[in-house]
């Protein structure tokens, strides 16, 4: 699960880590409201206005702003909240802008240089250890300087029994040229920052950047904070967090049928049972000259109910030309199903597109046969090649 | 031969009274699997599908001799049951759980490392020797004992594929669903190395999927150490990347681990890739038939 930058940085805090104040606001009022607050709490007299959508590079699309006044706080506020933010990571159509984060201003004057760094935590899936990636070069694409510096790329491994020890913690801020007190500061926030990543059983942390301010302190400026979805059976509060107007309204629809759905761009739907098949039957129906339009796991229980939930999703999408149902009856049995989409059929109505139906397993042949003798415009199929002919006849 | 069970594994079921665990510990035992027993605490002496119900891992070992488990215990249980049984010394777990929390893996694996035992899954359909033992929820009545070697990610798609082979006349010796999360107990790699070193296998069929490097790792081993023709196949190709299709560990994260990439490293690797998974069967009979004549 994805969660805002002010919802990251709220957990992060409550686990003792250093985080860039600041205060989300979904009105212009409660903008300056906030950077008054902000201003008794912290003495910032000059404030960041940050939009809160579910995608990074939000600067290079005038998502983050920088206001010297109230006015200013005002006045940029007014114009982004309700905006349709375009950034490299959101697609031509943006995101719309609903509330901001009014953070203070971290980058002011002061004794020493700043320094922006790169950390993340994430799982390293050969080994089956979480590792914290992190880079002296921060506050920039990551993606970038992974490929042309490789070199200023660390990792430090983590081993699952002890957390993040004193003395790797201490070759982080090595490696990310700090000594004395700031790398101990440094050492502390990145044993905090792991504490907190096992703490709401996370899948990513990326702090980009990390930050040394001009009077040596380490906080983080951004965050990016994916929660497992398995693990958010017991983590109720954030859970709660998940914001439904980020998502997609025909997934969320699916979620509510238990379905497994991840809407493409595609004119050709599916529904399969299994999610290793249902990537291959994407497959299948690109390589017949078709793009697929979703993915979608039925799981273990493709009956009418479910057939008819997934047919209604994927037939609302005006792109679908065809649609692919691709069930491999192991323990599910294939008349069943296929009476399941019969009777779906006729109970949506008006179904405009072809409806191919390829049933292999348990009684595969009974299935086809329910199909066949339905006199509904649904085509069947036994073998994968079969039902991919089809689909190239149909839309190829 | 085969690998991981045969039918002197002696299995007990973790989470044996539960709907699925009793489900398939009925289907395997039709199957001819020798379960001994099962286990679900709190219910220890009482007896299920006419085999005992004990209360842990450990009296169950004691009792029966067992061997084998295999786990349908809820998921937020599930990870300290595979512990659990490591720690009675079973040899092999085969965990079907899907929807285990990643950081209880991570702890789970750690906990294994040290141990002499094989861990299948989670999140995965189990193994199948066919005609000896089924530990797992794969149909039976698709496989038929063979020569060909099964590794896989996923569960229909492997049985999709295991139809394939079957109706050929292309028996299975052991087929092994890994599992589709992205911590899990035997990768691509481990599973492929089975097969290459068991004497009755003659070929191998390897699926894979977008998300990680498992399939480009064991693809860069059976370069060098390779002496069976291997299939392979990854699904995935027109997944989108970032976003999660299904499996826990189906995700393209960056250039390395998207669908074109493994099956370019596979086939430089001289593997059999096939584009379409309607070709997987086909293509190993021909790969054996040129493995014969050359």
């Amino acid at each position: 699960m994805n969660i805002h930058e002010y919802q990251a940085k709220a957990i992060l805090k409550e686990n003792g880590v250093n985080i860039q104040e600041g205060q989300v606001a979904a009105t212009p009022d409660e903008a300056v409201a906030a950077a008054e607050a902000l201003l008794a709490e912290t003495g910032t007299n000059w404030w960041v206005i940050k939009a809160q959508i579910h995608a990074g590079g939000r600067g290079k699309g005038g998502g983050v702003k920088l206001a010297k006044s109230l006015d200013e706080v005002r006045a940029i506020t007014e114009k982004m909240l309700g905006m349709q933010l375009v950034t490299p990571q959101t697609g031509p159509e943006g995101k719309k802008v609903s509330k901001v984060l009014v953070a203070q201003d971290v980058y002011y004057p002061g004794p020493t240089e700043k320094q922006e760094y790169y950390m993340s935590i994430l799982l390293n899936r050969q080994s089956g250890r979480n590792v914290v990636m992190y880079s002296p070069e921060g506050g920039v694409d990551i993606e970038e300087v992974a490929a042309q510096r490789p070199e200023k790329i660390f990792k430090e491994e983590i081993d699952p029994s002890f957390g993040v020890l004193p003395f790797q913690g201490q070759r982080i801020a090595r490696n990310l040229g700090l000594s004395g007190k700031v790398a101990r500061e440094m050492a502390h926030f990145v044993e905090r920052l792991y504490a907190s990543f096992v703490a709401v059983d996370a899948s990513l942390f990326e702090i980009n950047p990390v930050l040394k301010t001009t009077d040596d302190k380490i906080l983080a400026v951004d965050a990016k904070v994916n929660i497992d979805d398995s693990a958010l059976f017991r983590h109720s509060l954030i859970e709660q967090m998940r914001d439904l107007s980020e998502e997609e309204p025909s997934e969320i629809e699916a979620g509510k049928h238990n379905l497994n759905f991840v809407k493409l761009d595609g004119n050709v739907g599916c529904m399969v049972n299994g999610a290793g098949l249902a990537m291959a039957t994407m497959d299948i129906i690109k390589l017949s000259g078709g793009e697929p339009a979703n993915f979608l796991d039925v799981g273990g229980g493709a009956n009418a109910q479910t057939v008819e939930a997934g047919l209604k999703i994927i037939l609302d999408d005006p792109r679908v030309k065809a649609v692919l149902i691709n069930i491999f009856g192991g323990i599910v049995r294939c008349d069943r199903v296929a009476s399941g989409v019969v009777e779906a059929y006729k109970k949506l109505g008006n179904i405009k597109v072809p409806i191919i139906v390829r049933l292999q397993g348990t009684n595969a042949e009974e299935g086809k046969a329910v199909i066949d003798g339905s006199g509904l415009k649904v085509y069947s199929a036994i073998t994968l090649q079969e039902a991919a002919d089809l689909v190239k006849q149909l839309v190829g | 031969m085969s690998v991981l069970i045969d039918q002197h594994s002696k299995i007990i079921v973790q989470g044996f009274t539960g709907s699925e665990g009793t489900f398939h510990a009925g289907q395997m035992l039709e199957y001819g699997s020798d379960v001994v027993g099962g286990v679900t605490p709190g219910k220890g002496g009482s007896v299920h599908l006419g085999l005992p119900v004990f209360n842990s891992v450990e009296e169950a070992v004691k009792a029966t001799g067992a061997d084998t488990s295999v786990i349908f215990v809820p998921p937020a249980f599930a990870a300290d049951a595979i512990m659990e049984a490591a720690d009675a010394g079973i040899a092999v777990i085969v965990a079907i759980t899907e929807g285990i929390p990643v950081a209880d893996m991570i702890k789970a694996k750690a906990f294994l490392a040290d141990k002499q035992v094989t861990l299948i899954g989670p999140n995965c359909p189990g193994v199948i020797s066919p005609g000896k033992a089924k530990v797992g929820i794969m149909p039976g009545f698709i496989h038929q004992q063979g020569s060909i070697g099964v590794v896989s990610r996923s569960g229909t798609l492997t049985y999709e594929a295991v139809d394939q082979l079957t109706k050929l006349g292309l028996g299975q010796s052991t087929c092994i669903g890994i599992g589709g999360d992205p911590v899990i107990g035997t990768s691509t790699l481990e599973a492929v190395k089975l097969l290459m070193n068991d004497p009755d296998t003659e070929g191998i069929v390897m699926i894979g999927e977008i998300g990680g490097s498992m399939e480009t790792d064991a693809a860069r081993w059976i370069k060098e150490h390779g002496t069976k023709p291997v299939v392979g196949f990854i699904a995935g190709q027109t997944a989108p990347p970032g976003r999660r299709m299904g499996h826990a560990g189906a995700i393209v994260g960056g250039k390395d681990d998207t669908a074109a990439a493994k099956m370019e490293v596979m086939r430089a690797c001289g593997l059999h890739v096939v584009d379409s998974p309607a070709a997987i069967g086909a293509t190993m009979l021909e790969a054996l038939k040129a493995q014969k004549a050359g």
